[in-house]
């Protein structure tokens, strides 16, 4: 049977190892996105927003995440995860979390230098126009926002797309285990390499929709959140 | 002087540098309750820096700015709350005219019902309700204009800040915009402070007129105050004067100087000494044109001098004429006036000046 086909058939039937994989990728990507949202979104918006002495270093060592290498964010996770590192006593390497740490780490750079780059070409004129109408100091950082919301969905989904289709990190700290750990990237790897094209090919499909279908979701909120327009 | 002698916001002493150059230094200035003060000046003169300075948008490097009598964070917070400010160039958030005109009063905590309502009722009075669903990026600049004086004046301030609120706007748009913004001032008693390069505006609209230029404030009165009596030559220049007669003070008497000008002499205004080499700023409708068969003797007297027409420029009910006399002159006479006189090119007529029209500025000062 023509692999394409089988692919499709995986997919559509519900197959349980296809649906296993494809329900722990998007449970660790998420979890990682959120995290490294939660972190990296308060950092890029304060660096961009603020200047003070050492803004310029900081800016240059958030840029530089961008260009972390993953099998090097996994090689350095799994130092401090091993038996051997300064974690090593939680016990968390080839596990979920372990994985997540490991995205959060590469996400986190890319949604706190998108959102800082997007923050600090806020013209200042809007702080002044917010100023003048009587916003407090929090209304009018939210006023601000509101500009450039577009460029901060933006920047979250700059980090999924970071993560969701990376391997080399998650293969290091999360070592692939059916059923804990293994992820669509990782599965597809294994799978080629075994010569099952069309569970490969599956979980490719099902990577590019998830890609797809996410940043389609992102935009879509960015453009409710233009509508809806609350700051006070 | 407080908030008993009607002072509504004051300056003293504001100053602000930026990289090295002084945008404002201004020793005094003053808004009372109801009133409408314009800030004129050229380009660059620091008008826009003071009225940010005087909003408390931005802290000077020296001196004070007091509201009902307050300084400091007290008086800021109570400014904020009683004014509204509409820039040059307003900033919309990408959304309706509506969300834009109820937002100061969404920041304020207003209920969304009651938001509605006002902005419904100042953008009815502005002629804009029907632009109330709109995106705003679909206004033109004049609506645009609008709908940032209706954000300012829904928050129904007692001090409205106005930074040249219609130098971007086409001549209908303007005119239009500038008797709203009078009728609506007006009818609310509100304070306005108006920055504006635009002598027309200033002079038209406000009860009193700051002229700033280099940062400084080189005269503050009524517009008839600075009309009359110039206190520089940008005023004068600003204001209308010509100022094609210079010559050297020959007599200074008490506010008045005599000037010589190569075969005549006219009497001034001017606390220029004697020697010092003068221009006289006159307006070309301060001139007086009559026939020329004047008694040798009559031409002696001071303000007097014979010229011939060298060019006529009808102007609609007025022509302007440009006289070689002594000196050159450029009069304006009604077509009235011309048609009587008959002047026409090469014509020669009688002009005479008040000395009180023509104001003496020492020659270096120009």
């Amino acid at each position: 049977m023509d692999p394409l086909l089988e692919a499709l058939r995986l997919i559509t039937s519900g197959d349980l190892y296809v649906r296993d994989v494809i329900l722990r990728s998007l449970q660790i990507s998420g979890s990682a996105l959120l995290l490294a949202m939660v972190i990296g979104l308060p950092i890029g918006i304060a660096v961009g927003l603020t200047r003070f002495r050492l803004r310029l270093p900081l800016v240059a060592v958030i840029n530089a995440g961008l260009a972390f290498p993953p099998v090097v964010v996994g090689l350095g996770v799994f130092l401090v995860l091993s038996r051997a590192g300064p974690l090593g006593d939680l016990q968390l390497l080839y596990t979920p979390a372990a994985m997540i740490g490991a995205q959060a780490i590469l996400a986190g750079p890319y949604i706190a230098a998108v959102s800082l780059a997007a923050v600090e070409n806020i013209p200042p004129d809007i702080a002044l126009q917010a100023r003048a109408l009587g916003a407090s100091r929090r209304q009018a950082i939210v006023l601000q926002l509101r500009e450039v919301r577009t460029s901060l969905v933006a920047a979250v989904a700059a980090g999924f797309g970071a993560i969701i289709s990376e391997v080399g990190a998650v293969m290091m700290v999360g070592g692939n285990i059916l059923g804990e750990t293994r992820v669509m990237t990782t599965a597809i790897v294994l799978e080629t390499r075994r010569g099952n094209f069309d569970v490969a090919i599956a979980m490719g499909i099902v990577l590019m929709l998830i890609a797809l279908g996410v940043n389609a979701v992102l935009l879509l909120l960015g453009r409710r959140t233009i509508r809806r327009g609350q700051v006070a | 002087m407080n908030a008993a002698d009607g002072l509504l916001l004051g300056g003293a002493g504001l100053r602000r540098v930026y990289g090295g150059r002084t945008a404002v230094e201004v020793d005094r200035i003053e808004l009372r309750e109801g009133e409408m003060l314009a800030v004129f000046g050229p380009n660059g003169a620091g008008k826009s820096t003071l009225l940010r300075l005087l909003a408390m948008l931005e802290k000077p490097d020296a001196g004070e700015v007091t509201f009902r009598g307050e300084s400091g964070r007290p008086a800021e917070r109570a400014l904020r709350a009683a004014s509204a400010v509409v820039f040059q160039r307003p900033h919309f958030w990408s959304d309706s005219v509506e969300y834009n005109v109820g937002l100061g009063l969404s920041l304020r905590g207003v209920p969304r019902a009651e938001s509605r309502a006002r902005s419904r009722a100042v953008c009815e009075q502005l002629a804009i309700s029907h632009l109330l669903g709109a995106p705003i990026s679909q206004l033109s600049g004049g609506e645009a204009q609008r709908v940032a004086l209706a954000r300012a004046l829904v928050l129904d301030p007692d001090i409205l800040f106005l930074d040249e609120p219609t130098a971007n706007l086409d001549t209908d748009s303007r005119l239009d915009l500038r008797h709203d913004l009078e009728r609506v001032a007006r009818q609310r008693a509100t304070s306005v402070f108006l920055i504006t390069h635009d002598r027309g505006e200033a002079f038209h609209l406000a009860d009193r007129v700051a002229v700033l230029r280099g940062g400084k404030l080189v005269q503050t009165g009524t517009p008839k105050e600075i009309y009359e009596n110039p206190a520089d030559v940008y005023t004068a220049r600003v204001t209308g004067a010509e100022f094609t007669i210079s010559g050297v003070v020959t007599r200074a008497h008490e506010r008045m100087v005599t000037v010589d000008i190569g075969g005549a002499s006219f009497v001034a205004l001017g606390e220029a000494t004697t020697g010092t080499p003068v221009k006289i700023a006159y307006r070309p409708e301060d001139l007086v044109l009559g026939p020329p068969d004047v008694p040798a003797a009559d031409l002696s007297t001071r303000n007097l001098v014979v010229a011939t027409v060298e060019e006529r420029r009808d102007m609609g009910g007025l022509v302007r004429l440009r006289l070689r006399g002594p000196v050159e002159l450029v009069a304006l006479v009604t077509l009235d006036a011309a048609e009587e006189l008959g002047v026409d090119r090469g014509a020669r007529v009688a002009v005479r000046a008040k000395a009180t029209a023509l104001h003496a500025f020492a020659a270096a000062a120009s």
